[in-house]
């Protein structure tokens, strides 16, 4: 029974990573200018026979076919900006993409070898996520990509760490404030909706009852109680267990993406490829960050939230209210949450884990930056998401996590503190 | 001036006559010295928390280290017996250099230390709580831990041996009860017994008294006093300068980290640096609640 | 609905295989965290440790499975030093990130296309692992039991795991009522006084590391062994998080509070489940389908941890006397 279900879940998993396992590593070619591949199933089987083509500004196009090990090699006449099409008729059968319409993207070879990942699946989605390319090219989109990746991280870890700051609570259910937010978002988005009009919706909604209505139900009563840190925290992953499964009951397990900008065509800016979405929603999360910090620095409630944070017993001794500061934190957390839940919606899907998948991620950004400073979780985040991008220069996409981890766990070894964190006084 | 002085103490007697011709200035060396610091400092940001040229600890005295709240006296506690680590700073237990050992290592070098919050460990009887200090067991070692003949006898000689000292701090009816239900001033006790359990040639106290109700208080000093005629040294940590007055043989004043005065209590009351770096902290209010005489001293002082 | 099969399945769970992995798992945990009060959420890691020592000796390298047992504790002994010699002075919460990360950490390397020679990638290693466990079966080939549904092969696992775990059980209870339990005890209710009475802390955290590690392992050579397959995104820190659950259930630094809580947390979910399901294939509920059983069953499971960490964290059969103590 449990067996018959964790099965069922570790397909899930396969699907879902599916285009994290994908990029294999592209031989080496005669030709000087090639865009190069490997097509992999999420089993890791080499699905040969695909036929893939260039089609440059001028009109000509070339063709490759992947081979018995999924590798296809295009030779290009010469740089440029080309069309590369996926004929999506030669795939065998059971492999699929995961929009139709992203199996035609458009990219600039400036010259060498050109890798480009494509994301397939077995019966599930997923779709040309990301490319990549040889030397200082690929340096440059992957140092772009991280800052992207850390304004999502970053949005996510500051209301961990306000949470953590003005509370003591180490909320391993933080990454499911993400998924609710992007479900939420998903669920008025599939009843009509624009998504332009369900995500601020969805935030303020997330906001106010996953944020404010958790604490009031949730953990200003544990504080009442006097319960634990550790307690708490693991009440927190109790919450998070329940709260995952949740979504799995009414959305099921498979990824889903909203109904507009799902397939949005990718453009060039230069040497970075990127979509027009991925670029606004940057720049609101920008936005949303800058307002967060210019509202602690300079409001009242804000600067009561650093005060809680130095030492909540002193704060409340010269009168400030403790629980309101509280839930004001919530509030923000779970909104700037939901943000980061519908950017990643967006940007990738909605799938029942993906809190889970980030938590740890957001964990690595604010021990980084130093727990409870809210500049150091951005600081954190920036130089995580970034991490994790140029990282996989190094090493395979599909280990990316992996160096975050490590980082992170080395910085707890040698600054506990963090980056931008207090060393503690002792006894 | 020591009229109080009980006759049946030899303890008290002797270190009286040790420290009588001890100079009354701070870093003053003494006769028989346990513990000698020098140059321990220590920051915490800007702030020079500890900052100790030179102290010493004449052993079988009792010692309290005063100053008002914030002088330091925690923190060169937690730097002298481990717990904390010092910016600079060298110091000697028997004249063994100690600066950097672990403190675990320390307490059984003979030095013990209690703590200002109570650390009974509540889940577990108060036996339990002593057997525990008693030192170089070889059931704690994980191999014996399995076979019981390779530690019983060891065990119950322990066993006696806390029995004895519950006894004496009137401990001995609650045994088997969970420390957590003890009272705050038993808590108290029992953590010193523990403390003595260790079998340490000095035991240096964290605000013994903090905590604990008024009236349990005199019995208290009466406990301090008895290890100090059995032959331990005493150092202890006290904001209030009217607790020390009493009990202690030898008092070392601090004030913002550093050592400004040494002497018997009732030389130091009346030093007018002592009495401004208290009222320089407190504004006097809880000091002339505290002691009127001390109020008296100080405009005695000052004129 | 045929009540005596839902039974005969039930019991058949709380008792199976799935569950004495559970419970190897949570009789480590006891020790790290219901003794000693390690935060330790890598738990899995140790699991993990165990099932592919077997995995790798036996299917990739084609050694002998009593080989690969040795590994397996040398593997999981490594891995709590290498855990353990950084972190242990770390603060609790610190502690709980690092080990949940590492946890995560190795099953991403494992799962990695880099390493697939070794482990098999995220397929993992199936293959006829445990023959020689297996070519040991006393039962008459022709075996089966009249009532409960374990097959010859599940049963003679279920005997030797059984009677594993209660050696192990029998070991916990000679540790903790030794003076090296009291160590430990202390060190989880104040670590500071442990120290100060002359106790080396890091040393004991270490032991306790290793020692309950060492008998998760067995979770995982068992997991190997009985279900013939190691898949790495079995590995997921939510079995750290369930085998929490077991433990918090059963009660925490109670020598039988891995067993009780591993039979009752598998006799309710199971049940639970048995009953769900066949409510709904028979109709009796149609506004859910047969899948959603595991999704409610997983929920009730986080909320079940909540639950009783907030209610009774000192497990269900609460002491009185430990219970007073928390009222405080």
């Amino acid at each position: 029974m449990l067996r018959r279900v964790r099965l069922a879940l570790g397909v899930l998993l396969l699907t879902s990573v599916a285009f994290l396992v994908s990029g294999g590593l592209s031989p080496a070619t005669a030709a000087d200018t090639t865009i190069t591949g490997t097509l992999t199933s999420p089993s890791g089987i080499a699905v040969t026979g695909v036929v893939i083509t260039a089609t440059g500004a001028d009109g000509v196009s070339v063709s490759g076919t992947s081979d018995e090990k999924g590798v296809f090699v295009i030779p290009l006449p010469a740089g440029g900006s080309y069309t590369v099409e996926l004929d999506v008729t030669t795939l065998p059968e059971g492999i699929t993409l995961n929009n139709e319409a992203d199996a035609s993207r458009s990219l600039l070879v400036l010259g060498g070898e050109k890798r480009i990942i494509i994301g397939l699946s077995e019966g599930g989605e997923s779709g040309i996520v990301t490319e990549s390319s040889g030397t200082a090219e690929r340096v440059v989109q992957l140092f772009l990509d991280g800052i992207l990746y850390g304004l999502v991280i970053a949005l996510g870890a500051v209301g961990l760490n306000l949470v953590f700051g003005t509370t003591g609570l180490t909320n391993f259910s933080h990454g499911e404030l993400l998924s609710l937010g992007a479900f939420t978002a998903l669920t008025f988005n599939t009843a009509g909706l624009n998504i332009i009009i369900a995500a601020p919706i969805a935030i303020v909604f997330a906001a106010f009852v996953y944020g404010w209505g958790q604490n009031r139900i949730l953990w200003r009563p544990l504080r009442r109680r006097k319960t634990g840190l550790i307690a708490a925290m693991i009440v927190s992953i109790g919450l998070a267990i329940f709260l995952r499964y949740t979504l799995v009951l009414f959305f099921g397990g498979a990824p889903e993406s909203y109904k507009q900008f799902a397939g949005q065509p990718g453009i060039a800016l230069g040497p970075f490829n990127t979509t027009p979405k991925a670029l606004i929603l940057g720049a609101l999360a920008i936005l949303a960050l800058a307002a967060t910090v210019v509202w602690l620095q300079r409001s009242r409630i804000g600067k009561a939230t650093r005060a809680v944070s130095d030492n909540p017993a002193l704060a409340s001794a010269t009168g400030i209210d403790v629980e309101r500061v509280i839930s004001v934190v919530w509030i923000i957390g779970a909104g700037l949450a939901a943000f980061a839940g519908i950017y990643l919606g967006l940007t990738q899907n909605t799938v029942w884990n993906m809190g889970q998948r980030i938590l740890l991620v957001l964990f690595a950004a604010v021990i980084l930056g130093g727990l409870g400073t809210i500049y150091g979780a951005i600081v954190g985040a920036m130089v995580v998401g970034i991490f994790i991008q140029m990282t996989t220069l190094v090493i395979p996409t599909e280990m990316k996590t992996v160096g975050a981890l490590f980082l992170m766990i080395l910085i707890l070894l040698v600054r506990p503190q963090g980056l931008l964190g207090r060393k503690e006084r002792v006894g | 001036m020591h009229a109080n002085t009980e006759n049946t103490a030899p303890g008290r007697a002797a270190a009286y006559n040790a420290l009588r011709d001890v100079a009354q200035v701070p870093g003053s060396p003494k006769p028989d010295p346990i513990l000698i610091a020098d140059h321990v400092s220590r920051q915490f940001g800007g702030l020079k928390a500890v900052d100790v040229a030179h102290v010493e600890i004449q052993r079988g005295s009792i010692t309290a280290l005063i100053g008002p709240n914030g002088a330091g006296k925690t923190t060169l506690f937690n730097l002298l017996t481990g717990f904390d680590k010092p910016d600079t700073g060298q110091w000697t237990l028997n004249t063994k250099p100690i600066a950097g050992k672990a403190p675990y290592r320390l307490a059984r070098m003979g030095m013990v230390r209690t703590f200002q919050l109570t650390k009974a460990l509540s889940r577990m009887t108060v036996m339990d709580n002593m057997l525990l200090g008693a030192n170089g067991q070889s059931g704690e070692r994980v191999f014996n831990a399995l076979l019981p003949f390779t530690w019983k006898a060891q065990e119950r000689a322990n066993a006696e041996r806390a029995m004895e000292l519950l006894g004496r701090f009137n401990l001995d009816t609650k045994i088997d009860d969970f420390a957590g239900s003890l009272s705050g001033g038993q808590r108290k006790l029992l953590e010193m017994a523990r403390a003595l359990m260790v079998g340490p040639e000095i035991v240096m106290l964290d605000e013994p008294m903090a905590g604990v109700n008024p009236a349990l208080t005199q019995s208290l000093l009466g406990h301090i006093k008895n290890i100090r005629e059995e032959g331990t040294t005493v150092l202890f940590v006290e904001h209030d300068m009217d607790m020390v007055h009493d009990i202690s043989d030898w008092v070392i004043v601090m004030a913002q980290g550093q050592v400004i005065a040494e002497g018997p209590p009732d030389a130091v009351m009346k030093d007018p640096q002592v009495i401004e770096a208290y009222l320089g902290s407190r504004h006097g209010s809880a000091l002339t609640a505290d002691g009127t005489s001390l109020t008296a001293d100080s405009q005695g002082g000052n004129t | 609905m045929d009540f005596g099969q839902i039974f005969t399945l039930t019991i058949t769970q709380a008792f199976g295989v799935t569950a004495l992995i559970y419970l190897f798992a949570a009789i480590g945990l006891n020790i790290q965290f219901g003794y000693t009060g390690l935060l330790n959420f890598g738990q899995v890691a140790f699991v993990a440790a165990g099932a592919y020592s077997v995995g790798v000796i036996v299917l990739t390298f084609d050694l002998s499975l009593w080989l690969s047992i040795v590994v397996a504790l040398i593997t999981s002994t490594i891995l709590a030093l290498l855990l353990g010699i950084p972190t242990l002075r770390l603060r609790a919460d610190y502690l709980a990130i690092v080990t949940i990360a590492a946890s995560e950490l190795l099953r991403l390397l494992v799962r990695s296309i880099a390493f697939k020679d070794v482990f098999g990638g995220a397929q993992g290693l199936n293959g006829k692992l445990g023959q020689e466990f297996h070519d040991l079966n006393p039962l008459p080939a022709d075996f089966t039991l009249p009532v409960l549904s374990w097959s010859r092969q599940d049963l003679w696992v279920v005997i030797v795991g059984w009677s594993l775990a209660l050696l192990f059980t029998l070991f916990v209870w000679g540790l903790v009522r030794s003076p090296w339990g009291r160590v430990v005890k202390g060190i989880r209710e104040d670590e500071d006084a442990v120290v100060s009475l002359g106790k080396n802390v890091f040393v004991y955290k270490l032991q306790a590391l290793v020692i309950g590690g060492g008998i998760a392992a067995f979770g995982g050579i068992l997991w190997a062994v009985a279900k013939q397959s190691v898949q790495p995104d079995t590995f997921q820190p939510d079995f750290t998080f369930f085998v929490f659950t077991i433990l918090l259930l059963g009660g925490a630094a109670r020598v039988f509070g891995p067993i009780a809580g591993t039979v009752i947390f598998w006799f309710l979910l199971a049940g639970f489940g048995e009953v769900l399901s066949s409510l709904i294939n028979n109709g009796y509920i149609d506004f859910l389908t047969a899948t959603d059983v595991g999704s409610i069953r997983f929920m009730l499971m986080g909320l079940g941890l909540m639950l009783l960490m907030i209610f009774r964290p000192q497990g269900i059969f609460g002491d009185r006397r430990e219970l007073a103590l928390d009222a405080r």
